[in-house]
């Protein structure tokens, strides 16, 4: 599935200053029953965000109105644990396009690559910083630009710049995917295949 | 020959790159893809909406696992979105061609008990499969590694993923390994030395005397929690204790093309003098019985020690008191002596025969504890079948406990095997996250020799007190 190009995003911003956000969190496994992409957004983070009897769990982030924004925040070791594509496609149903953590796991930040969304890895210092000027202002936005590689926080003129492959810097920026990718080199796939034992 | 000693991650991953790109992933070509009812239909519909074929249905293999209940597998499935799922798959598989061991099916079970117990899974291979725990088939020194679902659907249309390579690291576990020490605490206490982080970016190699000594059940205990540290993969390089396991399994290499297989094989392990980017070296001796007292699986301890004060452990303060708070345990409590509710023996980590058995070799003779609930849960039907046929069944009657069928049950919860809020679980899965084994649940992780020690007293015991001299 193509999806939205991604060049400079410019957005306030929901702190999760907690570590080791597993996928199980994101979206527990329960709510993985169904056979089409869509509605995972509103169990993003259900059972943090609300009660047993479906009543909103008031001191979560996500419930509090003077939090929003298109960037999530998290601590490190961001998406830990299960391969669930539903996570990254219940945190893209709910509106975000760009996870800032000090670290993420590896196969969160593939599925996120792979769907449109930006995960953008900055320096613990860093991390701390973004936390304290939402902290100080709700509504500081930060600029996310892709083409330079830079994240910064409008409200203190911080910034910092974030790595990311020229592969799938190109194919964020013009909206590809990998499947776009892999249909064009068939031919190629088709005689390496002939030559395997297995 | 004057070649550059090689790492047994390198021989296999430059054996399948079609393509590389710069600053950019490899195209790996994949060899053995496994699939399952949950992690695959957004995948084919991703395949229709494209137009797409599948391009070599034969390296796929279907089974269903994750949303199966674990009693009336005969009846229709209750839950109308499970069966939804399963149908899905059922489907998926007949349109494109793909072997499906669906519910009910003799040789049904967890995909990645089932895969190597085909003998499916061989040295050397790729294989992936859109669940984390791919890592157990690491086990045969093949790369195996869980995916996304667009990954899925990479798989099914071209027979590749595009990956970054990732770093290597070594983890060598030297020395003997105590009584009533298995693969499980072996692994548990590899992650929380490194901590459930420690390997994200890695591919890791367990080498060392104890996994050479490891049967190959106990290797996919170990390849298959890689995951919980972060690591990309897991594996250990194949040997005679792998070939004598895969020979004669249906899906093998067969006469000729076995013998071929084996000279290939044996040129699978790490060259004298090949670099680590990373590498640690972990003692048998200081393995004692482990269990997890917080919510990732890096927060793991020998079953006789106090739980760490938070400044100990390295990590956020806040986070740490969060998990703890969950768990309703307190820093320094000893975990000896804490009470248990429910107990697990299954899922992908400890779900093969050998795990049974460990049980049962501490329930003969014992009763169950009258306030536990007893999950036991067999990987597959041939484990099931071989659980009956060792008489493992009648010790377990015998001491109050109660055979389940086959699937991946409380490990995730997705079917109706939950643990109720609050509950306390001593159990042999993989992980102990919030909520992982039902809303509420709290799972303490431990080995089957644990679980067991917990079943017939009640509360956390070291297995140890309860075996033979």
């Amino acid at each position: 599935m193509a999806y939205d190009k991604f060049t400079v995003l410019k957005s306030s911003a929901v702190p999760m200053p907690i570590e080791n956000v597993d996928t199980d969190q994101i979206i527990p496994a329960r709510f993985l029953k169904a056979t089409e992409r869509k509605g995972f957004g509103d169990n993003l983070f259900r059972d943090w965000r609300y009660n047993t009897d479906g009543s909103e769990k008031k001191d979560f982030v996500l419930n509090n109105p003077i939090y929003s924004g298109k960037i999530l925040v998290g601590g490190k070791n961001f998406g830990s644990g299960s391969s669930r594509e539903h996570a990254a496609w219940a945190i893209y149903d709910y509106g975000f396009r760009c996870v800032v953590s000090s670290f993420f796991a590896d196969i969160f930040k593939n599925n996120s690559l792979n769907i449109g969304i930006l995960p953008v890895q900055v320096s613990a210092v860093f991390l701390d910083k973004i936390f304290t000027a939402i902290e100080a202002n709700p509504a500081a936005e930060l600029e996310v630009n892709l083409p330079e590689q830079k994240i910064t926080i409008l409200t203190t003129g911080e910034s910092e710049s974030f790595d990311i492959n020229t592969y799938k810097k190109h194919n964020m920026t013009n909206g590809y995917d990998d499947i776009d990718y892999l249909q064009a080199m068939k031919s190629e796939i088709q005689l390496f295949a002939e030559k395997s034992m297995y | 020959m004057s070649q550059i000693p090689t790492t047994l991650f390198d021989k296999v991953w430059d054996s399948h790159v079609v393509r590389k790109i710069e600053d950019g992933p490899d195209v790996l070509f994949i060899d053995r893809h496994f699939i399952h009812e949950v992690t695959s239909p957004v995948a084919f519909l991703g395949l229709e909406s494209r137009g797409l074929k599948v391009m070599f249905s034969g390296k796929t293999f279907a089974t269903a696992d994750h949303n199966t209940p674990t009693i009336n597998q005969h009846l229709p499935v209750q839950d109308p979105l499970s069966a939804n799922q399963l149908k899905a798959l059922e489907t998926n598989s007949a349109k494109y061609g793909i072997s499906h061991w669906g519910l009910g099916n003799p040789k049904n079970g967890i995909v990645h008990v089932v895969g190597p117990e085909n003998g499916i899974t061989l040295p050397g291979m790729t294989i992936v499969c859109g669940d984390s725990h791919t890592s157990t088939h690491g086990a045969f020194g093949a790369i195996a590694f869980g995916i996304g679902t667009s990954e899925v659907e990479m798989v099914l249309s071209s027979q590749c993923i595009m990956q970054p390579k990732p770093k290597k690291m070594r983890i060598n576990v030297n020395g003997k390994l105590g009584k009533g020490i298995v693969p499980k605490d072996v692994v548990l206490y590899i992650i929380a030395k490194l901590t459930a982080a420690g390997a994200t970016g890695y591919f890791v190699e367990f080498a060392g005397e104890v996994f050479e000594n490891m049967s190959m059940e106990g290797r996919m205990t170990v390849c298959n929690m890689s995951i919980e540290m972060g690591a990309r993969g897991g594996m250990i390089a194949p040997d005679e204790t792998t070939f004598a396991y895969i020979k004669g399994r249906e899906k093998a290499p067969k006469d000729a093309a076995w013998d071929t297989a084996l000279a290939y094989w044996k040129t699978l392990k790490t060259d004298e003098g090949a670099g680590f980017d990373l590498e640690y070296n972990f003692d048998a001796a200081d393995i004692e019985p482990m269990i997890t007292y917080g919510t990732n699986p890096g927060m793991g301890m020998g079953i006789t020690r106090h739980i760490p004060v938070a400044a100990e452990t390295g990590g956020s303060k806040a986070s740490y008191e969060k998990s703890l708070e969950y768990m309703g345990f307190h820093e320094e409590d000893g975990m000896l002596g804490k009470k248990v509710d429910y107990i697990f023996v299954g899922s992908c980590t400890n779900g093969r025969i050998e795990d049974f058995r460990a049980f049962a070799s501490i329930v003969k003779g014992r009763k169950k504890a009258e306030h536990i609930t007893a999950w036991i849960v067999p990987g597959s039907h041939i484990v099931e079948q071989q659980i009956k046929e060792e008489g493992i069944l009648d010790i377990l009657t015998e001491a109050g406990f109660q055979l389940r069928q086959p699937g991946c049950s409380a490990c995730l919860a997705m079917n109706d095997d939950k643990i109720p809020a609050g509950k306390y679980a001593v159990s042999t899965s993989n992980r102990n996250f919030e909520g992982r084994q039902g809303p509420g649940a709290r799972t303490m992780l431990a080995s089957p020799l644990v679980a067991a020690a917990a079943a017939v007293t009640g509360v956390v015991t070291d297995p140890r007190a309860l075996m033979a001299e």
